[in-house]
C-alpha cells in the first residue's frame, strides 16, 4: 500500500483508458502524455496497461508502507525521496516507510510515478482510469490507500538511468492531420492554421484546451458527430479547442484538425502561456 | 443499404463514414445497420464505434493497417444487402413528474410560446421520441422527434448545476440529463430513472435505434418510484418495436 500524504493540485490514477465504451458516452481518459507514461512502466518491465500515477504540477507526497520499485518519468519537479533528491527515467527501490516529495518545477506538467506490477484500484468498464460519474473517484484525496501488490523479495541491482528526447518536453511544433472538415476551409484559413502560433488559455484541463488567439471562421453550424483525444475544433467564435484525452465523445464544431497520438503526448506537458504552431503532415 | 457515403480517414486510428448531412429517421436506420454488420465481422481490429445524426466513426486498435484496403472491405460490406436484422429495438416508458418543484422553466416557457403549461405536457408526452446515438455525456440520448412547438432557444445564461434526471428542451433537441452537470436546457420536469448507471452490467439502457415515450407521474408517485429505483427493484416498462 501507498499513502497519500498530500494529494497536490490534480492527481488521478490513470492506465491507457477505457476502450469500447464511446458507443454509450463515455471518454477514453488515460494517461495525458503515453510517451512518459509508457517509459515508466517499460522500465519496471510492467504490463503497458498497468496503471500509474498522473501528477499535474507536482506537490503531492506518499508514504510507502511497503518497499516497493517506482520509477518516475515524464515532467521533473525534483523528486525526493526522505529528503533525498532522486532520478527521473531510472527504477528506484523505495525502504519502508519512506516519503516521496516533489519540489520545484524544473520542465513539463504531468509526471508518471509508476510502481512494480502496477497500481490495483478499482476497475470500472475495463479500466483504472478516474473520471468522474465512472469511478468513485475524480482525483487523488489526502490519506486515500493505493493499493499496490505487495513484493516478496527485491533484487538488489544498480540501474541506469534512460536518456530521454528533450524536444518531447521543449519543441513547439505539434504534428497534426487534416480533421474531416479541414476541406471545408478557405485557402486563407488553412494559411491562418499552419502559420498563426498559438497559446494555451488558462482554460486548460484533460478535457481540452482552448487557445488564445482567432482564426476567421464562418463554416455552417454541423451535425453532431464524433470527436476524438487531439481533435481540433473551430467555435463560433473562431477559437480553437484542441480536445485531451477526458473528451466527451461527440460534438457539434467543425473538426479543422487531428493531432497525432505523439503530438496530444507533446502538448500535455504544456500548459498555460505555453505557445506552438501546427505542423500539417500528411497521413 | 443505398446511401452514397464518404469515407475518410480521421487521425492515425479511426475511419470516418458520412451519409446526406441530414436529421433523418432513415438515415438513422442505415447507420445502425451497417454499424452491426460490421461487428460481426470476424478477426476484426475495430475497438469501437461512434453513431452521429449521419455518421459513423470507426475506432481500430494501435496495429498498423493499410487505410485503403480497410475503407475497400467497409464499401464491400455496405454494397451487400443485410441478411439479418441487428438487435431488438425496445420502446421504453420513462415516467416524468412535471410538477413546479421539478418543471423549473415551464412557467417561463409559457410565456415564451403562449402555450399553457398543460399544453406543453401535453405536447412532450404526446410524441414518440427516436435514440439516434449517445454522446456528449455518459448516457446522454440524442433525441429526435420534439415538436415544433414546443422548439425553444436555450437559456442565455447556463445553469451551473442541472439535477441529475431533469428533462429538458434547447433549441430543437429534448433529452434527459444523465448526472448532474452544468447546462443551459430548459427544465420542463425530472425523471427518477437512471440513464447511466455504472452498477449495471449495461450503464445505458438505452441504445440508437430505440425510442423513448414520456410519461407523466406525480410528484407523490415520483418519490415512490425513486425509492425503487435506488433499491434496484424498478422495472422499466419496454415493448419491443420490431
Amino acid at each position: 500500500m501507498i499513502r497519500v500524504l498530500t494529494a497536490g493540485f490534480y492527481t488521478t490514477v490513470q492506465d491507457l483508458g477505457r476502450i469500447g465504451f464511446a458507443h454509450i458516452g463515455v471518454p477514453v481518459s488515460g494517461v495525458m502524455d503515453g510517451y512518459s507514461a509508457q517509459l515508466a512502466n517499460q522500465l519496471l518491465s510492467n504490463d503497458k496497461h498497468d496503471a500509474v500515477l498522473e501528477i499535474t504540477f507536482g506537490n503531492a507526497t506518499f508514504l510507502f508502507e511497503e518497499e516497493q520499485l517506482i520509477c518516475i518519468t515524464g515532467a521533473n519537479f525534483l523528486p525526493k525521496i526522505n529528503d533525498l533528491k532522486v532520478a527521473l527515467n531510472v527504477p528506484i527501490q523505495v525502504q519502508k516507510g519512506a516519503v516521496l516529495s516533489f519540489g520545484k518545477q524544473d520542465y513539463g506538467v504531468r509526471t508518471y510515478v509508476a510502481v512494480k506490477g502496477g497500481f490495483k484500484t478499482e476497475k470500472v468498464l475495463h479500466s483504472r482510469s478516474y473520471y468522474k460519474g465512472v469511478t468513485k473517484g475524480s482525483w487523488l484525496q489526502k490519506g486515500m490507500l493505493l493499493p499496490v501488490e505487495k513484493r516478496s523479495q527485491f533484487v538488489t541491482k544498480t540501474f541506469s538511468s534512460v536518456k530521454i528526447n528533450e524536444a518531447h518536453f521543449q519543441s513547439n511544433r505539434v504534428c497534426c492531420y487534416q480533421g474531416p472538415e479541414y476541406h471545408l476551409l478557405s485557402e486563407f484559413q488553412q494559411e491562418q492554421l499552419k502559420k498563426i502560433t498559438f497559446t494555451i488559455s488558462k482554460d486548460n484541463s484533460r478535457m481540452g484546451y482552448r487557445l488564445e488567439e482567432s482564426v476567421k471562421n464562418d463554416l455552417p453550424s454541423m451535425l453532431t458527430s464524433a470527436v476524438l483525444p487531439g481533435t481540433v475544433q473551430l467555435t463560433p467564435s473562431g477559437k480553437l479547442i484542441v480536445l485531451m484525452r477526458d473528451c466527451q465523445v461527440t460534438g457539434g464544431y467543425p473538426r479543422v484538425l487531428q493531432l497525432s497520438n505523439y503530438a496530444i503526448d507533446v502538448l500535455a506537458q504544456k500548459t498555460t502561456g505555453a505557445q506552438f504552431t501546427f505542423e500539417l503532415v500528411s497521413l | 443499404m443505398s446511401y452514397k457515403l464518404t469515407y475518410k480517414p480521421f487521425g492515425e486510428q479511426a475511419i470516418l463514414i458520412e451519409w446526406p448531412s441530414k436529421i433523418d429517421p432513415a438515415i438513422s436506420k442505415d447507420i445502425i445497420a451497417f454499424q452491426y454488420a460490421i461487428q460481426c465481422l470476424p478477426n476484426t481490429n475495430i475497438i469501437d464505434s461512434i453513431v452521429g445524426y449521419s455518421s459513423l466513426t470507426l475506432k481500430y486498435n494501435d496495429d498498423s493497417r493499410d487505410v485503403d484496403q480497410e475503407i475497400a472491405l467497409l464499401k464491400s460490406i455496405y454494397a451487400k444487402p443485410i441478411l439479418k436484422q441487428g438487435t431488438v429495438n425496445f420502446s421504453w416508458r420513462i415516467p416524468v413528474c412535471y410538477e413546479k418543484e421539478f418543471g423549473l422553466d415551464l412557467k417561463e416557457m409559457s410565456e415564451t410560446t403562449s402555450l399553457p403549461i398543460n399544453e406543453i405536457i401535453r405536447l412532450h408526452t404526446a410524441s414518440t421520441y427516436t435514440v439516434y446515438f449517445i454522446g456528449f455525456l455518459p448516457g446522454f440520448l440524442y433525441l429526435g422527434g420534439l415538436n415544433k412547438k414546443l422548439c425553444i432557444e436555450r437559456k442565455s445564461t447556463p445553469r451551473l448545476q442541472v439535477a441529475k434526471g431533469a428533462v429538458g428542451i434547447g433549441g430543437s433537441q429534448t433529452g434527459i440529463y444523465p448526472n448532474t452537470s452544468a447546462g443551459g436546457w430548459n427544465i420542463i420536469g425530472k425523471t427518477p430513472i437512471l440513464f447511466f448507471d455504472i452498477e449495471k452490467e449495461t450503464p445505458c439502457f438505452a441504445k440508437p435505434g430505440d425510442e423513448i415515450q414520456f410519461v407523466p407521474i406525480s410528484a407523490a408517485e415520483y418519490k415512490v418510484l425513486e425509492k425503487q429505483v435506488l433499491a434496484n427493484t424498478y422495472v422499466i416498462n419496454k415493448t419491443a418495436i420490431r
